[in-house]
This record gives C-alpha cells, structure tokens and sequence, in this order.
C-alpha cells in the first residue's frame, strides 16, 4: 500500500557496501545500517543487496525477517519500543504505553499515518534495576513517568533527532550495590596479558585448571577444558568470541562489567586469544547495548595505542591479536553459543546441529571459544592472581565469585558480587526485599523458588545462574509472572524446530487461557504434556528450558492457578459467542443461530 | 462368524474440502473388510442427519462457522473417541488463511464489490451458518483424542489407523505413514 520508491538505491547504499564489502558474511552489519538510513528494509534494498553480495534475495529477507531491530515494514521514523520483561511490567510499563498510544492516537504495533512514529514493546532491555524503560531507534530510556513520556511526546512531535534529546533521558546508572574480588579491586590494564607472558601459556591454562573456573553464561562448562580442547583443534585460525548477548530476562551485569570494566574483560579475551592461538576475537554485543558502541571502541582504539592489542602486542614477537564489535539486532536465540556464530557469520540466528561444537568447528567452522563477559573477566584476575587464589573462594564445584543482577520488589536493585555458596535469604536481606514470596532465579529460563526454600544457595551444586535475581513480593499474582514468561519464550522461539516453535505457542495459548478464567484441568494436564515434550526434544537450550516456569508453578505454586481453574473437564480456547460478533454486525443478525453458548 | 457387535463410525466435514473423505474411499477393496466389522452412522456417505452414540468419530475440516460449533459438539457429546483429520481439522488448514483477512474486507469484497447473486447486499437469512472472525483448529472447541496429520492423510494411513483402533490397540504410525516429502 505504501507508495515506497527508491529510485536512487544504488547510489544511497554504495557507501554502505565501501564499508563492509561485499562478503555474504557482512549481510546482517549491512542490513543493521539499511535498516538506520530508511527506519526499515525497503524491498528495493532487499534486490540490491541481494545482488551486490551474490546471495539469493530469499536469503537477505530471511535475515531480515529474523532479527527484531531489523523490519521488512516501515516502522516510521521514531520506534519506540517499551521492554515488556516483567519487572517492566510491574513498574507499570503497559499503562506507560497505553498513556502514550492514547495521548498520540496511536495503536501499538501500526505506524502512525504520517509515517513519523510507531509504538511497540520489546524483550528485557537490560535495565530492570531502573526502569520502566524503553528503546527509541535503539537507544535506551529509563525511569520513565509520564512526565517523561510528555517530554519524549514534544521532541518527536517536533522532529528532533534522537541524537539531539537531552542526555537525562538516556542516563543509564551502573549501581553497583556490592563489589567482591571480581570488582572491588584495582586492575591495571595490560597485568594480565603480562603475567601470561610471563608464566607461559602452558602454565597459565594451568592456573585456569586450577582455578575450577566454570563459565558464567548458563551452562557452567570448565574453562580451562574449553581453552585447552579448542587450543589442541587443528583449523587455519582460531577464534575466540565474547558473548555479550545478555537475552535472559532480568540479567544486566554484563551491562555494567562492559561500562566500568572494559579493559578487564579485552583483557580476558586477550589472554584467551594467547592461550588457544587466536589472533581475531569477535565480541558480539546485544543490540540493545549499542550505546556502549562508541565507548567499548574508544577502550579498544585506548589498547591498540598501548601496544595490549594489535601486532605484536607488549612487544611479544608473533603476539597479534585484535577484537572486532558485533553488534546483535535484537534476538534472545543469538546468546546461544551456535547460533551466535551463525549470526556473527550474518545468518539468521539459527542453532547448529552439536556435535561438532564450536571448539572444534565454530566461527568459518574453525576452532572458536565462546565465553560469557564475565567468564573472561574471572579469567583476566586469575591469570594475575592465580588459580589457587580463585579456587579458595566460594565452594568446592563453584569457586570465585558470581555477579547478581538484583531487580523487582526490592529497595535496592542493581548490582551485587557474592562468593558462591550465599543463600538467597542473605540476598534478600542485603537488597532490602520486602516481604518476598518468590524469586526467579537466573531469568525465565531458571528457576521460580518459593519463599520455604530461601535457605537454597546460589551454586552450580544447587541454584545454578547466568545472573538474573528477580524478587517478588507477597501479593504478586504468580500465574501473570509465568504468562509474562511464556509470552517471552514464544515470541524468542526461533522456529526451527517443532517442539519449541509450536510448544511455546500452545504454552502461551493455554497459560492465557487459565488466566481468563477459561482453564480446566484438562488443561493442566495439557502443559505438563507439552512441557515434557519440549524439555525431551527441542533442538536446543531454549526449547529445553521454556517449560521452566509452567512447569514450577505448577508444581510449588498451586494456589496461583487453582482458584482460576473451572472444574469441568475441558473448556473452548476462546469465547465462542464472542468469535461471531463481527460477523454479527456486519450481517445485523440476532437470531438464535446467530449466537453460541 | 460369532455376532460381534460392530463398531459404529460417524464421520463429518466442517470446513474442509472432503479431501480426506476421499482418501478414506481410497482404502478400495479394503472397504469391504472394513464394513465387515464398522457400520456407519451419521456421514456424508449415508447421508444421515444426526449422530447418535457412536464408537468412534472422525472429523475432517476446521472450525469456521457456528454450525460447524453444532456439529462438532454433536460428535463430541455421541463419540467414544473423536479424531481429527487432516491438516485443516489439526490447525485450520488452507481454510485458515482467510484469518489474515479482516471479515468485514472479506465480505465486501465478495457481496458488495462483485455483486452478488441477490445484488450488492450482504447475506443475512438466519439460515446461513454465521461466520466466525477467523477459521479455528477444532481441538480449541471440544476434547480431540487422536490426530491424523496429513493433507490429506494417505488411505494406507487411515487404513492403519482405523484397524489399530478398531481392533482395540494403541494406534502406531510408522514414519514412513507421517512424513509427506
Ligand atoms: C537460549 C540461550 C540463550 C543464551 N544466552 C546467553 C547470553 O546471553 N550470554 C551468555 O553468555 N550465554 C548465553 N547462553 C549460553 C551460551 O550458549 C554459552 O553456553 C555461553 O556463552 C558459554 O560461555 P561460558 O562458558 O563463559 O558461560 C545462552 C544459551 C541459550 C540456550
Ligand atoms: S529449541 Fe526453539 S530456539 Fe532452539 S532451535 Fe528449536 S525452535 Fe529454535
Ligand atoms: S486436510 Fe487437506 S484434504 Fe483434508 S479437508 Fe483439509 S484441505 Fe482437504
Ligand atoms: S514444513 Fe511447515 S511444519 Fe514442517
């Protein structure tokens, strides 16, 4: 319907194809910037990119239709994008929006009709300890109120660019409530590098063996297994990827080490580079953090002058090793170690098949370590400080420390560094919780406790965490928590496979279901079915752990559920009556067959 | 031949295409033995009104209108076991893609642009099944206890299906019955 012409394509795009080449690799970085010149991918882009990299058009759509941040529509020349992760959602994200749909006449999801603005919500965007928040054209708002929302109403009406907005809108706050070993203590920037040096790289996987580090993005593999495994891999090159995907609802500490603690985490990266023999490391940032772009550049223009990156680096003949920023477009799938190479390779975000996995055929299926931000921080002190120095922190198969990013009902959200082993009753204490009924630890995809086991331990032997602390208090309604959930995973379900793309629909389908009222037992029934079936054979992690939180409230939350259940065995998925109401008006009838009960 | 009491099927098309009743035609021969030990009820193929209490029930095609809601109860309330048909019974099938189309744009087109039989008028006699605002897969209306995907399923599918069903087993499809490339 819209009257789209580009007459000048080539020419607008020449620019962008200078900067990148014209490698099929580089399609999603060009398509990150076709989407900034025209707020969209127009299909006229689509064909000249299609043909300047040689790649079928169905290619370049594919991509573009995968990523969130990237749209085949026009969503006008503002987009603002309200974070829909549930701390969001109880600081009163939905009514924000709704204010600011109503004030502008717009609905959310359309463009407005002169094309200026269009309203939507998005996943977590990192700043559950300040929000309400928000994106517009990708850079983060926080503490939004109304007042703000009038503020952002003027400027858009008045057509400011976003670059122009005062900077109060955009402060984003690292509130480190509590610094342990990992951040409380001064690094010089290069020590690491040089103690590597120094000790050899042998002798400094050692260290890492015995450190007991285990990787802090989830899964908790051995750090020095990876490194040593990848660094035995024959392959032309050797890669190794920083993980800065940060997807899982609630987890914003990899936000802050990347803000106030760039240096130790090139650093890490850098030290893994000497390790497994890498001279490309690759770090792949979440789209919504692209307003560290320019900062985490400058760190690293700042260590290239230093000599810590580059040729040669500390004046170690042979020792060339540089980092390059990827920058994500707004997909929770690409956390996912393969899939994250797919998307670094500019494909759609698509987990790979495993075995092989990336340490032996990952990145141009060449030897790559991928590693979580603060997995490689740990890894910078210990190549200073020691393996045995690590290991005597925390317990005995979770040593070190673990950084907490702490939001929901509490006073003080932010920021916290405990050795492994702390009870959650401790945390909840410090962060001044009040009244605390539940907490969903390390994200949607973890685990929902209930306030009898608040004497369990953050741990790899008990709750194991990415990082995500989210606290609710007495009275919050669990079962709006889980849709709030099931909403998230069938919205990030990349769709490749069946038990995921249609397990996450019908869990959001019949989660809805209860939560109007309409559910059975039936359908209880049904969610442990569909659950079970998801955890048994999805294609990956995210398939695994979806049912995750249907599948705790059901058993330890009960009372959530139960009093919304209506007590014959099944009930229509929707308003039957209702569904006919449209053809109701447009034909006038009323009749009884004109009506279901 | 000892006087077992045979097993009564009914079968009905809501919105489908009697695609998958024409495969289950295509048993051929079989559909002697088969009638040997099934009798039908309410089908397009006796052409009975109603169902009655009935062992088995097959549904082919999706939910679209409120008759189709009638039907469908109709099965639920009489069958044993109530089985679903072919891809548009499973998910809405091709009758679902009007669902991307707005109801009103759909009629419009239809009765007021072309011009319909009665002139550019919107059909409104009460004995017109009303349309529902989109086309529902039928297990989101009433308890479904068996899908057979498929568009339409094969005749050896149905064929096995129904003998494993009949013959009072679990029924068991091979792969080689469920994958369609
Ligand atoms: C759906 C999904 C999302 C993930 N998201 C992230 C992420 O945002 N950040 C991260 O470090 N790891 C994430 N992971 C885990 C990675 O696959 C991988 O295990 C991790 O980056 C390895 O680094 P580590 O050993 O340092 O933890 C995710 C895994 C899955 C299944
Ligand atoms: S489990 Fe989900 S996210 Fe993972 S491959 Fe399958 S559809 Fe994609
Ligand atoms: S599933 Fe296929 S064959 Fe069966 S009714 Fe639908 S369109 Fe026809
Ligand atoms: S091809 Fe569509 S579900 Fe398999």
């Amino acid at each position: 319907m819209e009257p789209h012409e580009f007459p000048h394509i080539e020419q607008q795009l020449a620019p962008v194809f200078e900067r990148h080449g014209c490698e099929a690799n580089q399609l999603l970085k060009i398509l990150r910037e076709v989407q900034e010149i025209f707020h969209f991918i127009p299909p006229a882009a689509i064909t000249c990119v299609a043909s300047h990299l040689g790649v079928p058009r169905t290619q370049v759509e594919g991509v573009a239709g995968f990523y969130f941040f990237l749209s085949l529509k026009s969503v006008g020349e503002y987009r603002l994008l309200f974070s829909n992760n549930v701390t969001d959602q109880m600081q009163g994200n939905p009514e924000l929006m709704q204010y600011f749909c109503h004030k502008l006449w717009l609905e959310s999801g359309k463009v407005s009709e002169d094309n200026l603005l269009s309203v939507d919500s998005t996943s977590c965007t990192g700043m559950c300890d300040q929000g309400p928040a928000a994106l517009i054209n990708g850079w983060p708002l926080t503490n939004l109120d109304r007042d703000r929302l009038d503020m952002i109403a003027a400027l858009i009406h008045d057509k400011k660019p976003v670059c122009d907005w005062p900077s109060m809108l955009f402060e984003v706050k690292d509130n480190i409530r509590r610094a342990g070993t990992l951040l409380g203590e001064p690094f010089e920037p290069g020590a690491a590098i040089r103690a590597t040096l120094d000790r050899g790289s042998a002798a400094t996987l050692m260290e890492m063996e015995a450190s007991g580090l285990r990787g802090r993005g989830g899964a908790g593999f051995s750090v020095a297994r990876k490194w040593s495994l990848c660094r035995a891999s024959p392959g032309d090159h050797h890669y190794i990827v920083c993980n800065a995907d940060e997807g899982e609802p609630g987890t914003f500490k990899d936000r802050v080490l990347l803000n106030s603690y760039a240096d130790l985490v090139c650093e890490g990266m850098t030290v893994g580079a000497r390790i497994i023999g890498a001279t490309q490391g690759f770090l792949y940032l979440r789209g919504e953090y692209r307003y560290l772009l320019k900062k985490l550049e400058e760190v690293l223009a700042r260590r290239r002058v230093a000599g810590l990156l580059g040729k040669n680096i500390l004046g170690e003949t042979g020792f060339d090793f540089d980092i390059e920023i990827h920058l994500g477009a707004g997909s929770y799938i690409c956390g996912e170690e393969s899939a994250l190479i797919e998307s670094l390779e500019g494909k759609r975000g698509r987990p790979r098949n495993r075995p092989p996995f990336p340490v032996t055929h990952g990145y141009l299926d060449q030897p790559t370590v991928v590693d979580n931000v603060e997995t490689l921080a740990c890894a910078a002190r210990i190549a200073i400080q020691g393996g045995e120095w690590f290991a005597a922190i925390g317990t005995t198969q979770s040593t070190g420390s673990k950084i907490l990013s702490i939001a929901g009902d509490c006073a003080r959200p932010g920021i916290y560094e405990y050795p492994f082993g702390i009870a959650l009753h401790e945390i909840l204490d410090d962060c001044g919780a009040e009244d605390p009924y539940a907490v969903q630890v390390s994200g949607p995809s973890g685990i929902l406790v209930p306030s009898k086991e608040f004497g369990r331990r953050i741990s790899f032997e008990d709750l194991p965490t990415a990082g995500a602390f989210t606290v609710f208090k007495r009275g919050r309604d669990i079962l709006q928590i889980v849709q709030n959930f099931a909403r998230f995973f069938a919205h990030e379900s990349c769709g490749f496979c069946t038990p995921c793309r249609v397990g996450t629909q019908l869990q959001k389908k019949i989660v809805d279901k209860i939560t109007h009222g309409h559910g059975t037992v039936y359908d209880l029934e049904e969610l442990k079915h569909v659950g079970h079936i998801m955890q048994s054979m999805s294609h990956c992690g995210l398939g695994h752990t979806a049912a995750n939180p249907v599948l705790d409230m059901l058993e330890k939350f009960p009372d959530a559920y139960e009093h919304k259940l209506k007590n014959f065995a099944f009930e229509p998925v929707f308003d039957l009556d209702g569904a006919l109401e449209t053809a109701r008006k447009i034909t006038g009838r009323d009749d009884a067959w004109a009506h279901l009960s | 031949m000892n006087e077992k009491r045979k097993i009564r099927v009914a079968t009905c098309s809501l919105a489908g295409c009697f695609g998958c009743h024409m495969s289950l035609l295509d048993i051929d021969e079989k559909l002697f033995d088969l009638l040997g030990v099934i009798e039908f009820d309410r089908t397009p193929f006796t052409d009975i009104k109603h169902c009655g209490p009935c062992d088995i029930g097959i549904v082919e095609g999706g939910v679209s209108n409120a008759e189709n809601v009638h039907v469908l109860k109709e099965f639920r309330e009489n069958c044993k076991v109530l089985v679903a048909i072919g891809a548009c019974a499973i998910t809405g099938g091709v009758p679902a893609l009007r669902n991307n189309i707005d109801l009103w744009d759909c009629f419009q087109e239809v009765y007021l642009y072309e011009g319909g039989l009665e002139g550019n008028q919107i059909p409104n006699d009460p004995e017109l099944p009303l349309p529902f605002d989109k086309v529902y897969p039928i297990y989101e209306v009433v308890k479904v206890d068996y899908f057979l995907p498929g568009c339409p399923p094969s005749a050896d599918t149905i064929w096995k299906f129904l003998t494993d069903l009949i013959e009072g087993r679990e029924p068991k499809l091979d792969y080689e019955m469920l994958h369609y490339d």
